[in-house]
């Protein structure tokens, strides 16, 4: 019983940094329509980048996070430049095919560099006890600077210039273009933001686990199954989202199996696709 | 003169916004009915809930006395009602041929790959589009796409045809070419046409009936001339009633 | 179909796989095209679905391992003969595609292809955990398999000449659907789907039709390709590199066209063996594909076949 509660109080913070990495996948896709298919690649660059600065550098890991975080923004610009700008206008199928190359170059090279062998950041920090459960500090940690993030980026995009800029861009690109938003600046912005957020997940889940080059691919699952609960373009959805998925996960890890987690969730993902196009929460405007 | 087409007390909400709301009219066999309003008068969804791209909240739709409410646009294009689109959607990396050819072979009669291509070409003389039978719909100017648009809703060999303003960015001259192609459907192949048009000179001067249509209710039917006279018509829409006598005049 | 000239192309081309091997003997040859013709099935069979209909199926490889996995088990556990256990392995990954399709391909676009590449992970891991399966140790053949066909050596080349007869199936029902009604509807559903459907085409049924149809082929294929192994493992079976690979052959070659996905595969295959030997690109082999699948969509969509067409419009009917 208490391994359950335990199980379940883990989930929903680990699903909090869920909710962080769907942001990330559900902005790009709000805003140029775009899905986003290196998504598992930036996620394990971040990751990767926290190992070097943490067990390398020697650097504390959670400020870490900035500087991932805005070198997360410079390589999502370039990636934007150099591979998804060309394809903007074209079919669904193109821009796909452009991110997923872009994926297949980053993975490749991960793999080639690091190998698929597992690494570790070594820490911890004092976590809270219960009915001899331990809920450990880096996992609350991580969740709180998770919805701090998380937060930021609603303060940027609310209550600065170049955020309304990209809200209206996701709104109407045409008519934002016809008000002088210069929108190409503006979709290297916001696929850099995007970037940004799933290399700082990355690294938040990266305090909490051990990872390899190929694990990006199992949270850019959970990313896809929480963006269609959230629905594809709503960030306060997939926060949400997030943590529904992480209590899910929470309340079957004791019951089941971890090596079904794939299935579960691939069957989540197309049962809620189906039965909801449009995702379950619906906060503010939808799609 | 046979029915072809009921619509009886057909609405449709979108979240808070009535689309459509108690809309009920009939077309006849080989009639020619116009359907004008404002825009965001909810015309296009009125089209949208008779081919079935959108299932109506109340009300039926019977064509040639069946009901087809709600049903499927790919049943409905085989009982004998096409449609075209107000934003043109050309099949764009397939050639002219090809685009007509699609809606030959899955209208209303199941024909074989040979039998469409010969209905194509056929149709394609109709709207003057035979010698770019081989071009790619995606190469075609405004114009072609909207005669491409056309030719495609008819080879499917409808008995109502469904335009969506089908002039609208056309130079004087193309719209003199369409409306008589318009025409020409309905005189030598008995199609019935419910269009849906914001050229004055055209809707009155084709149509048998108009209907106007205002914040998703019918404001006024009947024949031009009335509509024309039609006060509240002319307050919520045409604007100048001598000026459109004098269209009116002029069309006829 | 006898007046295209393609068909006969398509003849020949497999007659040349048969007989160059066949006639001289050369086995390595006959592996490299053995794969070579491997990949010509997948690559066709996926620009079914991508090439001709506009939807991404990342998840191809899915109906190759998992008709691999049903013709190992039914050779192995069940001792049917290779040619049975091929063909009701093509019908039952076609069956369980057709039910799969009922799902997800109510998907559009994007969506869609998400949920294929789920498949993939999700199918390796239920069969992984899948007892009847072996597991995670897969499944392994023993020499008495191959007693029915000759002993090991005759069953090789009878597998080999399986397959290369499977691709010239494919080829010619590519073509088939490319020139017929069907095709014609596929066309238009990857242009529009929803021009496609108000103009009567019935897009769910023939969606679900070209998925289970682009599923069969490459599931025998799997039983062929695994028996010939003697071996099935999991990461092998549902290897999705080699999915990717798949899509990568096809923009390569040229999708939509049935020469585009054969010219791409067979290029590619050899491309690859190439990579693979040498010392310095072995490693980087996804990020060489991954290289050029972005310079095909960057600058290239229409692959090497749609340069091709552009440079000499007259082979546009000659090389479909």
């Amino acid at each position: 019983m208490y391994d359950v509660i335990a199980s379940l109080a883990s989930g929903l913070l680990v699903g909090a940094i869920y909710g962080l990495a769907a942001i990330g996948l559900t902005l790009i896709f709000g805003v140029m329509k775009v899905i986003n298919l290196t998504h598992g690649a930036m996620i394990a660059l971040g990751m990767f980048a926290l190992y070097f600065l943490v067990s390398v550098a020697g650097f504390n890991p959670y400020l870490s996070l900035l500087p991932i975080l805005a070198g997360g923004f410079v390589v999502g610009v370039m990636v934007y430049w150099i591979a998804v700008n060309r394809v903007i206008g074209s079919s669904d199928l193109m821009s796909l095919l452009a991110t997923f190359a872009v994926n297949m170059i980053l993975i490749g090279a991960g793999t080639a560099l690091w190998t698929t062998s597992p690494y570790n950041v070594n820490f911890s920090l004092p976590g809270i006890s219960w009915h001899g459960y331990t809920i450990p500090g880096t996992q609350i940690l991580a969740a709180i600077l998770a919805i701090i993030i998380a937060a930021a980026l609603y303060g940027f995009l609310y209550h600065t210039r170049t955020g309304k800029a990209v809200r209206a861009v996701a709104s109407n690109r045409q008519a934002a273009e016809l008000m002088g938003i210069p929108t190409r600046r503006i979709l290297a912005i916001a696929f850099g933001l995007g970037i940004a957020v799933a290399s700082a997940s990355g690294a938040l889940i990266a305090t909490l686990f051990p990872f390899t080059i190929l694990s990006g691919g199992s949270y850019e699952l959970k990313s896809f199954v929480v963006t269609v609960l959230g629905g594809l373009g709503n960030p306060a959805g997939a926060l949400l989202g997030g943590i529904l998925l992480g209590l899910i996960e929470g309340g079957v890890a004791p019951f089941v199996d971890v090596s079904w987690t794939p299935v579960i969730e691939f069957t989540l993902f197309v049962l809620i696709l189906l039965a909801f196009p449009s995702g379950l929460f619906r906060i503010g405007k939808g799609r | 003169m046979n029915e072809i087409l009921k619509v009886s007390g057909v609405g449709k909400r979108f979240g808070g916004v009535r689309a459509v709301h108690q809309v009920s009219f009939h077309i006849g066999e080989g009639e020619i009915y116009g359907l004008i309003g404002p825009n965001g008068a909810g015309k296009t969804t009125l089209f949208n809930l008779i081919n079935g791209v959108i299932r109506p909240d109340e009300g039926r739709v019977e064509f040639r006395g069946q009901d087809i409410t709600g049903m499927q646009p790919y049943r409905v294009v085989r009982l004998g009602l096409s449609r075209t689109h107000q934003i043109v959607k050309p099949l764009n990396d397939m050639t002219v041929l090809e685009n007509v050819t699609v809606g030959a072979c899955f209208g209303a009669s199941n024909l074989s790959l040979k039998a469409a291509h010969s209905v194509a070409y056929d149709v394609l003389k109709l709207v003057d589009l035979n010698d770019r039978s081989e071009h790619l719909a995606g190469e075609l100017n405004i114009a072609g796409k909207k005669r491409l648009e056309i030719a495609r809703a008819v080879a499917a060999q409808p008995g109502l045809l469904l335009l969506d303003e089908t002039l609208a960015g056309l130079n004087p001259t193309e719209v003199g070419r369409m409306i008589e192609v318009i025409r020409r459907l309905r005189d030598e192949r008995g199609i019935a046409i419910l269009m849906i048009e914001h050229l004055m000179q055209a809707i009155m001067g084709l149509s048998d009936r108009v209907m106007v249509l205002n914040f998703g209710e019918m404001l006024a039917e009947g024949s031009p001339e009335e509509i024309a006279n039609d006060e509240v018509v002319i307050e919520a829409y045409l604007g100048d009633p001598d000026l459109t006598h004098k269209i009116l005049e002029m069309s006829t | 179909m006898y007046k295209r000239p393609f068909f006969w192309i398509v003849l020949a081309v497999t007659a040349i796989f048969a007989l160059v091997p066949g006639i001289s003997g050369d086995v390595s040859l006959r592996e490299s095209l053995l794969l070579g013709a491997v990949y010509i099935v997948l690559a066709s069979n996926l620009n079914l679905m991508i090439g001709y209909t506009g939807y991404v199926n990342f998840g191809n490889i899915a109906f190759f391992g998992l008709g691999g996995y049903l013709g190992m088990y039914m050779v192995t556990v069940l001792h049917w003969p290779l040619w049975l256990a091929s063909l009701i392995a093509g019908a039952c990954v076609s069956l369980l595609a057709l039910l799969l399709g009922l799902g997800i391909l109510r998907l559009r676009g994007a969506y869609f292809a998400l949920a294929t590449i789920g498949i993939v992970e999700a199918v390796k891991a239920l069969v992984a955990n899948l007892p009847a399966f072996g597991g995670a140790s897969g499944m392994y053949l023993s020499f008495s398999s191959f007693a029915p066909l000759g002993g090991p050596r005759h069953a090789l080349w009878i597998v080999y000449f399986a397959i290369v007869a499977l691709m010239g199936v494919s080829l010619l029902l590519s073509l088939a659907i490319k020139n017929s009604k069907f095709g014609l509807g596929l066309f238009a559903i990857r242009e529009d789907e929803d021009a496609a459907i108000v103009l009567g085409v019935r897009a769910p049924w023939y969606k679900s039709a070209i998925y289970a149809i682009s599923a069969f082929i490459p599931a025998m294929v799997g039983t062929l390709y695994f028996f010939k192994n003697g071996v099935i493992l999991p990461d092998q079976a549902f290897d999705l590199t080699l999915s990717i690979e798949a899509i990568v052959m096809l923009m390569l070659g040229g999708q939509g066209t049935v020469f585009g996905a054969a010219f791409g595969a067979f290029v590619y295959e050899q491309f690859r063996g190439f990579l693979l030997v040498s010392p310095t690109f072995s490693q980087f082999q996804l990020v060489v594909a991954g290289v050029l699948l972005l310079a095909i969509v960057l600058f290239l969509p229409g692959g090497f076949t749609g340069w091709l067409y552009r440079r000499l419009p007259k082979l546009r009917k000659v090389l479909e």
